[in-house]
């Protein structure tokens, strides 16, 4: 028989319009292909710096996004009780009128009486811009329920940490280590460079209870008990020191290691120009730190009795407490195992090192002929960092990196524009509230002393979450895990509207997601009002937040929108480059829907917010877009680096270019500007790097730091909880401040405080590749991977309990119970369960059916999880957060599992909500072209 | 009954490697989406948004564990989990293709690909008992059976740039776990990968002459003893000021870099 004749030619689309993808947060580089001016094909874009032609499954389900029957179609004016999903759609200029009519009168008395919190929101820049324009110190993104204590404990230690502000060397690192839960940030980046890696045959430790992912190619898994992280880095860290396998040359010339810590006070030693003090190992003297010239001695005591960090550190870490034997069973990893990994840091960091010639020159003037390469690079994100130890733990792994001077050098830790910026190139939190005016500044920031804190003259916190207190001084990303409860609680104060985007509050984003619900129904008993009485939600979908909303804003999907992925926000750069990027309306919406930043463009100028009017009173953004193109940070600096100037021919700085979006469209969605030779590594200290920052409008002057290994601002709180200044922690924190602020990294048991002498297994949630920080999880096709989510449970507790797969279990945590189906892993720490997070969904949410198989046998761990911890008898109830960042626990969770006769669904049920979009089709076979 | 080509002029396929792939599911879903818009009927869904949601996938991925057997040496070997992406293996001796009863199932003589010719496919489902892999699956909504073309809408595509002449599933892997090319060239990448790396057949007591090779994950947990690394760790002090005074020492012996 003859073969078919195939059309081996046949035409792929009629256009490729290019823009960055939003299926999660990594901002990869997409070609969507249009054909008949619809959607037929998602692909990478190979030109782009993030992902350079790869794509992941979210990314190429993006189609399934743009038509999905959860999307929201007009704005929604709620009309039955709240959490009841009865809605009835309004036109976007009653939705307006109600909003300011809600808004205004706010403004004109109290502003702080707005609480205005932005999920998972990559346009924080502009969100932060509004909110600081209407007044209300009250602003934050879900940064605080996520991973702020990575990001703070690596700005505070070294002036960035992972994903965003750095990766590793992929090109030279010869061993690769990923410390906790983390298949998630950097999604594609990260894949990448494991098959990088792995081609050239470097190794690959993987430190993760659960055996999955990307510890399941690891070449050496570590299934550490959760938790315990903070302690096996620094048993490595006694380790190393105690062999001498640390980079003195790199210690004493870019960190504090020789900094003289005053003996006194613990703070550092300081000439009059406010410059830290060494002592230089030619003179012998105290020096300042940048003197040209100076060798800073690691060894050498002050004559009065100041030791350098070092010495310091030397105390700490070289004790018993911290050698292998100590730590093997907390950590559950054998004291030779950690031993040996410490060695293998050893010997790749210093045996396999190698000089990259690159000449160079510091800031202190001297040229250097060569880099030396240190090719151990580390990777982490929120499994070590969403614990009650996780700064200190975080700040562990900064350390330990620099000890072996991995960071910045080759084949380590490399930072990518704006990064580096130590603290004291942020801002300071502001939160002065005037009626009618823009609050004094940006909310977020980074505090260097008590002086810093958001407190009233009373003592109470001016932020409704409580951020920047001595409960949390570090919060540099504010606590939205603790809004919604303080605010029903009315402490530190009542509010009158909560503004909430892609935040689903009242399902997988809260701790405790029974009571928050309860939380947003509560009526005050003396007004009949709800307790939080007006709550304005944006959202593209149904998601189960809608039906906790008065009043609904529509947010289109992201190929129906602009959005700029800003270097004043977070950008999208690499270790070589500086970038930028777009999204762009590749499609128009066919509902009555606008971007959320667009709608706050109108809202802002309703409201007469001074950034979003003109002189005269008039709308000054006629959208987003408009507002990206023509919006100035400061003189010259806007939201986007690319083709800058009257005629596009500027970089970083330069005028607004009224053809600016279209040159990124021209280019492809994105913006990039390599780091010139000789500065791409080493970037703290290098002249070149520092002053092409500042030519780029990174930095407005060149400012080269000391790494900190003791981070002198936690001495200062630590002081003042010892009794020293005039502001002074209330009586019941004072010990908590002082043991917590401790100016280097120790480790604390979470455990005791979550009971785990009667709920003695963690439980955890990974984000599945396919799903990560996904809003959706509803897609059609990314429901069939993961449309199910048993609790993972290792062989030994399945034994012990008698189960089998499919079998159902009651899991009891100090706060709660619910009742799922298990599933036996043995990969997996044998003290340990888990399951995938936010699977689970509410009936009647995202279009779904009610019977749909996420509803009946999908779960949340989230009803376990309490945003405060089990009372200690002390009077007090205290966070479930870091009492540094009060970054959210989510994984000191503590519970007990015992078998239980199947349910007919997953248990604690809740009843369907309303649909106001109604029911998906039956049938999908979505083939645009002919 | 359908005749298989006595040979190929060429033996396109795919290398999987096994030690890289990190189970993200990737290629599942951009393998869904071309072959959704381009050849044949569009994969389609059934409930996609229903109670139980099912779909056809030409190519999915299984994640299995595997608990290595105790040696003397390591009594207690660490639980390994393994990401299998699977999908037809474009075998030279396809049961698949013998078992049409109408000559839609065929095997291309110029590159070995096995396509389905879907105006010919009754949608009997014999090809898909008779592939021992199950990467066959029928079309619930056009009752046609659907399987990988490895993308032969595109790999000879002259409307695509010539980089992307490639299966959308190679294309798209994050890892790089995935790799086409022609095994019947001994130098070609694929070859090569093969040889140097040990692929594998699938099931090769099948008969089936699987194209397609999997490369086995290298071994796992072999990191040496402490003993083998202690001189790594050999302590230069015992103690804080032991420390100090090493510390000394090793200063002044810091070469001086710089100019």
């Amino acid at each position: 028989m003859a073969q078919p004749t195939l059309e081996l030619s046949p035409k792929v689309s009629d256009e490729i319009r290019k823009t960055t993808c939003y299926m999660c947060a990594c901002r990869c580089g997409i070609n969507v292909h249009m054909k008949g001016g619809k959607v037929a094909y998602i692909e990478g874009n190979r030109d782009h710096p993030v992902n350079q032609g790869v794509l992941c499954a979210k990314g190429s389900a993006g189609i399934m996004q743009v038509n999905a029957p959860s999307r929201l179609r007009a704005p929604l004016k709620r009309v039955g009780p709240r959490g009841s999903g009865e809605f009835e759609e309004i036109s976007w200029d009653e939705a307006y009128q109600i909003a300011e009519g809600w808004l205004r009168p706010i403004r004109e008395t109290d502003p702080s009486k707005l609480a205005f919190f932005t999920g998972r929101d990559q346009s924080q820049s502009f969100t932060s811009f509004w909110a600081q324009n209407f007044g209300t110190p009250n602003y934050a993104a879900h940064g605080g329920f996520c991973s702020v204590n990575m990001a703070a404990a690596g700005i505070y230690t070294m002036g960035g940490a992972f994903w965003e502000f750095g990766q590793p060397d992929w090109d030279h690192t010869k061993l690769f280590m990923l410390f906790g839960v983390a298949e998630d940030h950097d999604s594609n980046p990260i894949k990448m460079g494991l098959g990088k890696i792995k081609a050239k045959g470097a190794k690959v430790i993987g430190v993760n209870p659960i055996r999955s992912g990307y510890n399941a190619v690891a070449d050496e898994w570590v299934g550490i008990t959760p938790g315990t992280d903070g302690l096996f880095i620094l048993a490595m860290v006694h380790c190393l020191m105690k062999a001498g396998k640390i980079d003195l040359d790199y210690l004493a010339r870019w960190t504090n290691a020789p900094v003289l810590v005053d003996k006194e006070t613990g703070l550092l030693l300081r000439d009059k120009d406010g410059k830290e003090l060494v002592i230089d190992r030619k003179t012998g003297k105290p020096t300042a730190f940048d003197t040209q010239g100076v060798q800073p001695d690691l060894s050498a005591t002050h004559k009065d009795g100041h030791k350098p960090v070092l010495h310091h550190m030397a105390e700490r870490y070289l004790s018993d407490d911290y050698a292998p034997e100590a730590v093997a069973e907390r950590c559950g990893i054998p004291a030779d195992k950690i031993r040996a990994i410490a060695a293998e840091l050893a010997r790749v960091a210093f045996e396999e090192s190698f000089e990259l010639p690159i000449t160079w020159t510091d800031f202190r003037g001297e040229t250097h002929s060569s880099m030396t390469a240190r090719p151990v690079s580390m990777h982490a994100m929120r499994g070590i960092s969403a614990h009650a130890n996780g700064f200190q733990t975080c700040r562990a792994l900064h350390v330990l990196q620099i000890l072996l001077g991995t960071v910045e050098a080759p084949g380590g830790f490399r930072f990518k524009p704006p990064y580096p910026k130590p603290a004291t190139a942020h801002p300071k939190p502001h939160v002065k509230v005037t009626a009618n005016s823009p609050l004094n500044g940006p909310h977020l920031g980074f505090v260097h002393g008590p002086e810093d804190l958001a407190l009233k003259e009373d003592g109470t916190p001016v932020r409704i979450d409580k951020a920047y207190t001595w409960e949390n001084p570090m919060s540099a990303h504010g606590l939205m895990h603790m809004v919604i409860s303080n605010a029903h609680a009315g402490y530190p104060y009542r509010i009158d509207t909560l503004f909430m985007y892609m935040a689903n509050m009242s399902w997988n984003s809260s701790m405790n997601t029974g009571g928050v619900m309860q939380m947003l129904t509560d009526k005050d008993p003396e007004t009949g009002d709800y307790v939080i009485p007006h709550i304005i939600y944006s959202d593209a979908y149904s998601s189960e937040m809608v039906a906790y909303a008065d009043l609904i804003l529509p947010d289109t999907t992201y190929l129906e929108r602009h959005d700029c992925i800003s270097l004043l926000d977070r950008p999208i750069c690499e270790a070589d480059a500086a970038a930028d990027a777009i999204r762009w309306p590749v499609i128009e919406p066919d509902r009555d829907v606008k971007g959320f930043q667009s709608a706050l463009c109108d809202l802002g100028a309703r409201l007469g917010l001074p950034g979003f009017t003109n002189e005269d009173g008039s709308q000054k953004y006629a959208d987003y877009g408009d507002y990206i193109t023509n919006h100035l940070r400061r003189p010259g600096i806007g939201p986007l680096a690319g083709w800058r100037g009257g005629n596009g021919d500027q970089t970083g700085r330069g005028d607004p270019n009224p053809k600016q979006l279209q040159r990124y469209i021209d280019n492809g969605g994105f913006f990039v500007s390599h780091i010139p030779d000789g500065a791409q590594y080493m970037k703290p200290w290098n002249s070149a790097y520092q002053d092409w920052a500042v030519s780029m409008g990174l930095y407005d002057a060149p400012q080269p730091y000391l790494f900190s290994l003791y981070v002198e601002p936690m001495q200062k709180f630590r002081r003042a909880a010892e009794g020293h200044g005039e502001i002074q922690p209330p009586d019941h924190l004072r010990a908590r401040v002082a043991e917590n602020m401790d100016p280097l990294p120790f480790w604390s048991d979470p455990a005791p405080a979550n009971l785990v002498d009667d709920y003695p297994i963690t439980a955890l949630t990974q984000r599945p590749m396919a799903m990560y920080h996904s809003w959706g999880t509803q897609n059609a096709w990314l429901r069939q991977l993961h449309g199910h989510n048993p609790l993972y449970m290792p062989t030994k507790l399945m034994r012990e309990n008698g189960l089998e797969d499919g079998d159902w279990a009651k899991v009891t945590s100090p706060h709660g119970t619910i009742t799922v189906p298990v599933m036996e892993m043995a990969a997996l720490n044998e003290n340990t369960v888990w399951t995938w997070n936010a699977i689970g969904k509410r009936k009647g949410a995202w279009a779904l059916d009610e019977g749909a198989v996420e509803a009946k046998k999908g779960f949340l761990l989230n009803h376990l999880i309490h945003e405060l911890l089990p009372p200690k008898g002390d009077g007090h109830r205290w966070t479930n957060s870091d009492p540094i960042t009060g970054q959210a626990a989510w994984f000191d969770l503590k519970v007990r599992v015992e078998k239980a006769p199947a349910p007919t669904e997953s248990q604690p049920a809740y009843p369907p909500i309303k649909s106001p979009v109604g029911k998906g089709p039956k049938d999908l076979a979505w083939k645009v072209g002919q | 009954m359908t005749q298989l080509p006595t040979s190929t002029q060429k033996k396109l396929g795919l290398v999987i490697d096994l030690d890289t792939c990190v189970g993200c599911h990737a290629c599942v879903i951009s393998c869904k989406g071309w072959n959704t818009e381009n050849y044949g009927a569009p994969l389609s869904d059934q409930e996609p948004y229903g109670a139980n949601p099912s779909g056809t996938f030409l190519n999915r991925v299984h994640s299995y564990e595997v608990t290595p057997l105790a040696t003397s040496a390591k009594p207690h070997p660490a639980a390994q989990t393994i990401h299998f992406p699977k999908s037809c293996l474009h075998c030279e001796d396809a049961p698949c293709v013998t078992v049409c009863p109408t000559g839609a199932s065929y095997k291309r003589e110029e590159d070995g690909i096995v396509l389905v010719n879907e105006t010919d496919c009754i949608g009997c489902g014999l090809c898909a008992w008779a592939c021992p892999y199950g990467a066959r699956e029928l079309d619930q909504d056009e009752g046609v059976m659907k399987k990988c073309t490895l993308c032969v809408d595109r790999i000879y595509n002259e409307n695509l740039p010539e980089e992307d002449r490639e299966p959308a599933c190679v294309r798209t892997c994050p890892a790089g776990a995935r790799h086409f090319g022609d095994f019947a060239d001994p130098d070609s990448n694929v070859s090569r990968l093969t040889a140097e790396r040990g692929g594998i057949d699938l099931m090769p007591e099948q008969g089936t002459r699987p194209v397609n090779q999997y490369l086995p994950p290298r071994p796992k947990d072999e990191l040496p003893e402490f003993d083998v690394l202690a001189p790594y760790l050999e302590p230069v002090a015992d103690n804080p000021g032991g420390f100090i005074g090493w510390l000394d020492r090793a200063l002044d012996k810091l070469p001086s870099k710089g100019a």
